[in-house]
């Protein structure tokens, strides 16, 4: 069934590299799990829970083979039973250790949303810094192939609304690995929602373990005429419009935000007060979602700069469609980013 | 009661009274001055629960974990937290167990093993889990006691947490504080009559209900669970039928309401846990009138100054409403 494997046959916008050859690459999914595997090895606090983290799907292959290395104490399937599990997981970060807990979905999320919201985002802050929770949550959200109404919700602007929580969603195989490693480190509960599509991508990855900072941007290309701001699959989309805007002419500055709480305020507001203009894209819905924030915060801080109104790209405020005629009119990519980006900048 | 003291240390009997009693007048302390409106956060006491907090806590070392809920005046002082940082954080100050960011309902003392107390009614039984989880983990000579009320046994989460320590074995103890009152609401509107862990194989988990308004049934009880727990053979389940006697929140009876009778009230009133056992010390010549009269001017003593404490504690400062969101 190609909705739970998925393959790794493109390679990744070429974002950091003059040359392309000899270059290490990893998959996606070879990403994430030789962070787990690296943070197990160096870390005997981290362990891996989450239903099917031990099964030859091993979550996408994010955790294949890992209970076989590490024993089945570190890295152990879990039951159904998603708010305890957090808490437990909560519990478990609060007596010492730093639990990784995979769930295959966002929406599997909701049913965890009293011990994540409740709980581990307040521990720290409730108890005036007496205890802190180190634990990262996982979840790929499953765009695509009939995935419907509730396999598929990409839900970062509603867990950005939480205070205490960091929320992060990479786009390459390299931040995939490096926030990874970032988030085990982190002394704070951090959620990282992927991408079903990131999967497909081979990208540059070392083999020494590194961290890619929490709270800060990157820019994927310089521009000066107008600015993208994107996270996870829309930032490749983003750069696909970007190249296309480039042959007319038109230099289009992507970033990549990378991480939505903290957010880096600073790289979008620099970047705007150079471009002027500003399209935000995001894999979620439009309304209260991050495209809502990021516009919120450039009409706030950054009105000034502006010389065109602000456009926002994002899915329609419907459930999922499962029917792929209608999944294509829900999704949004590069050419709606295209079309937005024409508008701003009034050519057609 | 026709229970045989004399096979009980006399230090420890000693101290499952003063604990009681200490629990009991700090809370009456608090009541009695709450209607001056200068402890601004909302209070739940638990008074006539006091022989559950103490008699448990008694079995269990400055490092085992406790885990607590909205009414954990009691469960914090009998595990050891400390008085005066309980008072200021009522008195919402920055020396506060809290720091005057949690209040009333969110108790800390990580120095005796509470990790923090959840206002989410069953929101803490996950989190006491998996402080089991983690003393498995690192293989420390631990338990984690969890203390939840019948409007927690109500949640999934109790189901949810239950499942997974007897799966995992972990040294867990599930102290099922039965005050048979969820707000207004009765158990029996609740819950389908005795609640089903009581039919859970004892191999699994072993359970047991007692009386708890007795601070030996509850210790003793408890006692077994602990020994299990070290032992390394799982969790356990303790019941303990109780009643809360004052009204949800605030101060004092709510009896007006009339969702029970004034009648009900009393008869549970007479089973206050606490006079019930100065009653058996006195009769069974452990303790004499002059030693709880001495007991009792110590505790006065010790809860004035946690009080003046409070009140001559700084308040928090308006420009540090951020701090503590994230931990560096």
């Amino acid at each position: 069934m190609p909705w739970t494997k998925i393959k790794s046959d493109v390679n990744e916008p070429n974002y950091y590299l003059e040359s392309d050859e000899n270059i290490r690459r990893l998959s996606y999914s070879e990403a994430i799990r030789e962070a787990m595997d690296q943070a197990l090895e160096l870390d005997q606090r981290v362990f891996i829970m989450g239903q099917g983290v031990d099964d030859p799907g091993a979550m996408f292959g994010t955790t294949l083979n890992l209970h076989k290395k590490y024993g089945s104490q570190r890295v152990f399937d879990t039951p159904l039973a998603e708010n305890a599990l957090t808490g437990i997981a909560t519990g478990a970060a609060i007596g010492g250790m730093r639990p990784v807990y995979f769930h295959n979905r966002p929406d599997f999320l909701f049913l965890a949303m009293d011990q994540l919201v409740n709980h581990a985002s307040k521990w720290y802050y409730m108890f005036g810094g007496a205890v802190n929770v180190p634990i990262v949550l996982w979840a790929c959200i499953g765009r695509g192939w009939g995935s419907a109404a509730q396999h598929s919700q990409a839900l970062q602007g509603l867990f950005m609304h939480i205070p205490g929580l960091k929320l992060i969603m990479p786009s390459t195989c390299y931040d995939a690995k490096g926030l990874m490693l970032s988030a085990i480190a982190d002394n704070n509960p951090v959620l990282i929602i992927e991408h079903r599509l990131n999967f497909r991508h081979k990208g540059f990855v070392p083999e020494t373990p590194y961290r890619v900072p929490i709270g800060k941007g990157i820019i994927r290309k310089q521009g000066k005429d107008i600015t993208f701001v994107a996270i996870s699959h829309m930032v490749t989309e983003a750069y696909k419009a970007a190249e296309e805007l480039s042959k007319e002419g038109i230099e289009a500055e992507v970033i990549d935000l990378r991480t939505l709480r903290p957010l880096d305020e600073e790289i979008i507001l620099r970047s705007v007060s150079k471009t002027g203009r500003l399209l935000i894209a995001d894999c979620g819905w439009k309304t209260g979602g991050i495209t809502a924030e990021i516009s919120a915060l450039v009409a706030e801080k950054g009105f000034e700069f502006l010389k065109a109104p602000i456009r926002r790209v994002a899915c329609q405020d419907v459930p999922t469609p499962s029917g792929y005629t209608l999944e294509e009119a829900f999704y949004v990519g590069s050419n709606d980013i295209l079309n937005a980006a024409r508008e701003i900048l009034q050519i057609r | 009661m026709t229970m045989n003291l004399k096979k009980y240390p006399h230090k420890l009997l000693v101290k499952l009274y003063f604990d009681m009693l200490r629990i009991n007048k700090v809370q009456l302390h608090i009541e009695s001055l709450y209607h001056l409106d200068e402890m601004k956060t909302p209070i739940h006491l638990s008074i006539g629960q006091e022989a559950i907090a103490v008699g448990v806590c008694a079995n269990l070392r400055q490092n085992d974990y406790i885990s607590s809920s909205h009414r954990g005046h009691g469960h914090y002082l009998a595990k050891g937290g400390d008085l005066k940082r309980l008072i200021a954080e009522l008195y919402c100050r920055e020396t506060g167990c809290s720091k005057g960011r949690g209040g009333s309902m969110h108790l800390v003392d990580t120095s005796v093993g509470h990790m923090g107390s959840s206002s989410i009614v069953g929101g803490g039984i996950p989190i006491g889990t998996g402080l089991g989880l983690a003393t498995q983990m690192k293989a420390e000579d631990r338990v984690s006691v969890i203390f939840f009320s019948d409007g927690a046994a109500d949640e999934g989460a109790l189901y949810e947490s239950i499942n997974f320590a007897i799966l995992k074995k972990l040294p867990v103890i599930f102290v099922y504080e039965n005050n048979q009152f969820a707000v207004c609401s009765h158990v029996s509107a609740r819950q389908a009559g005795e609640i089903i862990f009581h039919k859970t194989p004892h191999d699994a988990m072993p359970s047991q209900a007692v009386n708890g308004n007795s601070v030996m049934d509850v210790y003793e009880a408890t006692k077994q669970a602990v020994m299990r727990a070290r032992q390394k053979s799982g969790p356990s389940f303790i019941e303990c039928k109780t009643y809360r006697v004052r009204g949800h929140a605030g101060a004092g009876s709510d009896e007006k309401l009339g969702y029970r009778t004034a009648e009900e009230i009393r008869e549970w009133e007479a089973k206050c846990p606490v006079r019930a056992f100065s009653e058996i010390l006195l009769r069974d010549g452990v303790l004499n009138e002059t030693e709880i009269q001495i007991m009792e001017e110590t505790i006065d003593c010790e809860i004035d100054e946690a009080f003046r404490f409070a009140q001559r504690s700084p308040l928090p400062k308006p420009e540090d409403v951020t701090k503590y969101l994230f931990c560096d």
